[in-house]
């Protein structure tokens, strides 16, 4: 069987991380013709430049509307372009747009074919975003971290506790509270504060 | 007891004011309703929100619902707008350049859009004749009013829409940095976005898009028929916590209140003075400071404004065939039309029905013979430049 030649794919997307590792994911699957588009000026007349079978933006991207008019008559348009909107499979669109992707193609590019890209397209979107979810998680774990140390240092020096006292006396108060940790320690720097 | 939760889209625009008010004020819990806005930031995303069922209610495009409804250029999803969330609110801006090449060529009333685009169509074939790029003009979406306005305005002037400019759609944040730029020399847009290009100096306001008709539906309140079919007494509140919220802000007294609860981050996210002027029609229109009032600019609640006619959705559809977007048919027409529900605003409000016509068409442009909603070929043939 000869191998049906690679369709010419665009990603747009302003995140560059994201759009490499969709890029990434669709290489390894065999879509060797991948294209990038992150400047958003004149994304028309890069799109028609590039002449791709299949679209992929990111949903948090307002130019989304720029694309939706190559669904109209233009004599700019060469080949119509539809959205990927096989309306007996709800599943794949609602499943896409949960991830924040959505995808264009050309008229006449096969659906068993789009379908792979989609889903392709979903992983590594939902792989992005838990990605980015740990990132977030570490960055807020490490400013909570800063926050209760600082506490920490106040109720030392003014209660003349060792460091273990001090991090005893705001877990015991954080559990009669039910409050979170860093809660408490945030109090202790803003009374400090209005204190001084 | 808990509300009933729903999920409503919106764009960050004036024009999404009775929507984030009646929430915001608490409207929208007194019917009983539990309302998460989602802001959005494109119309598209809006729309497959609300059509996947993501949203069960949105602030859209009035030429949106029509098209979702007729399965133009996307899935045929039946939508009913039970409330008008805007009457006009749009305006045209254009480059310094392109100010003063009109102001060079007009002969007669800046504000008489005849005067001003067959000024432009003087422009546009000077240009012609020197070998110049076409002009460029920025709208929202392909089915949006500010695509039917700015053309509805230059043909009149005989600037044909298609051949002798380019119309590219831009969403609304890009506008003011594309004029900037020079990729655009003029767009159509709602507020805030016109002044903000105003201020920067950057921008003449040509016409409010109240100059071309007096009356033109811009955004609705859009949800899925069978969804409103399925949950009536849901949807009656939402359309009386809409019309509390309308009359609100039709109340001057409210406006500060109103233009810093708009301004806010999580709604619009601009300076709440920005706000106040186009709540008030009162608009710096140059940045030499001039200033321009009308109290046409952007219906809210007044005039029946809040009260979705099926005349201006046939206006709309019309406008659709005229360019191409869609082919003429009694059932298509009949379809756009049912997609406005003065009915269900009548029942859920208890308002009775405004005397038939307070303006003599409903629409009223300012060429062309007046609007007749039911013989659409005929009053599209007096049209000299259309697709169809």
């Amino acid at each position: 069987m000869v191998a049906e030649s690679s369709p010419k794919i665009a990603i747009v997307d302003e995140n560059p991380i994201r759009a490499a590792i969709l890029e990434e994911g669709l290489r390894e699957a065999g879509f060797t013709a991948v294209e990038h588009v992150g400047e958003m000026n004149n994304l028309l007349a890069r799109i028609y430049q590039i002449d791709p079978d299949v679209i992929l933006i990111d949903l948090e991207n307002p130019s989304r509307d720029v694309l939706e008019q190559m669904f109209q008559v233009s004599r700019a348009v060469r080949r119509p372009i539809a959205m990927f909107v096989d309306q007996a499979d709800t599943a794949s669109i609602q499943a896409s747009v949960d991830a924040g992707v959505s995808a264009y193609i050309v008229d006449g590019f096969k659906k068993e074919r789009i379908k792979s890209i989609i889903d392709l397209c979903i992983s590594r979107f939902n792989a992005f975003a838990r990605l980015q979810d740990e990132l977030e998680r570490t960055k807020t774990q490490l400013e909570e971290r800063k926050i209760i140390d600082r506490a920490k240092g106040i109720l030392m020096k003014l209660k003349g506790l060792s460091e273990d006292e001090a991090y005893v006396l705001m877990r015991s108060t954080a559990m009669r509270e039910k409050k979170k940790i860093v809660e408490i320690a945030q109090s202790i720097i803003t009374a400090s504060e209005l204190l001084k | 007891m808990t509300g009933m939760a729903l999920r409503i889209g919106f764009i960050p625009l004036v024009d999404a004011a009775a929507l984030l008010i009646a929430v915001d004020k608490g409207f929208a819990r007194d019917e009983g309703l539990d309302v998460t806005l989602h802001r959005e930031v494109s119309w598209s995303n809006v729309r497959d929100k609300l059509n996947l069922g993501l949203f069960d209610a949105a602030h859209l495009l009035a030429p949106v619902a029509i098209a979702s409804s007729l399965g133009l250029g996307h899935v045929k999803v039946p939508i009913v707008a039970p409330f008008n969330l805007g009457l006009n609110g749009n305006a045209i801006t254009v480059s310094p350049a392109l100010q003063a090449a009109i102001s060079a060529e007009l002969d007669g009333d800046p504000l008489n859009p005849l005067a001003t685009a067959q000024a432009l169509s003087r422009v546009v074939a000077a240009r012609k004749a020197k070998g110049l790029e076409p002009l460029v003009f920025g709208m929202t979406f392909p089915f949006s009013t500010h695509n039917y306005q700015l053309r509805f305005w230059m043909a009149a002037g005989d600037v044909d829409p298609d051949e002798d400019v380019r119309l590219v759609v831009l969403p609304p944040p890009y506008m003011v940095e594309s004029l900037a730029s020079g990729h655009v020399d003029a767009f159509c847009v709602g507020a805030p976005w016109n002044s903000v290009a105003v201020d920067l100096g950057i921008g003449h306001i040509l016409h409010f898009v109240s100059d071309i008709l007096a009356r033109a539906a811009e955004k609705v309140l859009a949800v899925r028929q069978p969804w409103a079919e399925r949950n009536p007494q849901v949807l009656a509140g939402l359309i009386r916590a809409h019309e509390r919220a309308a009359e609100f802000i039709e109340d001057e007294r409210n406006r500060n209140e109103i233009a810093a609860t708009l301004g806010k981050p999580e709604y619009l996210g601009v300076d709440a003075e920005v706000v106040r002027r186009t709540l008030d029609g009162r608009l710096k229109v140059s940045p030499d400071g001039k200033v321009r009032e009308s109290s046409r600019y952007l219906l809210i609640g007044r005039e029946g404004a809040a009260r979705p006619d099926p005349v201006q959705a046939a206006w709309l559809y019309a406008q659709m065939v005229r360019w191409g977007q869609a082919p003429l048919s009694d059932q298509s027409l009949s379809i756009a039309k049912g997609v406005f529900r003065p009915d269900l605003y009548d029942s859920a409000t208890g308002k009775k029905p405004p005397p038939a016509a307070t303006l003599a068409e409903g629409v009223g442009a300012f060429a062309g013979p007046v609007f007749d909603p039911v013989a659409i070929s005929k009053h599209l043939d007096s049209f000299p430049i259309r697709r169809q």
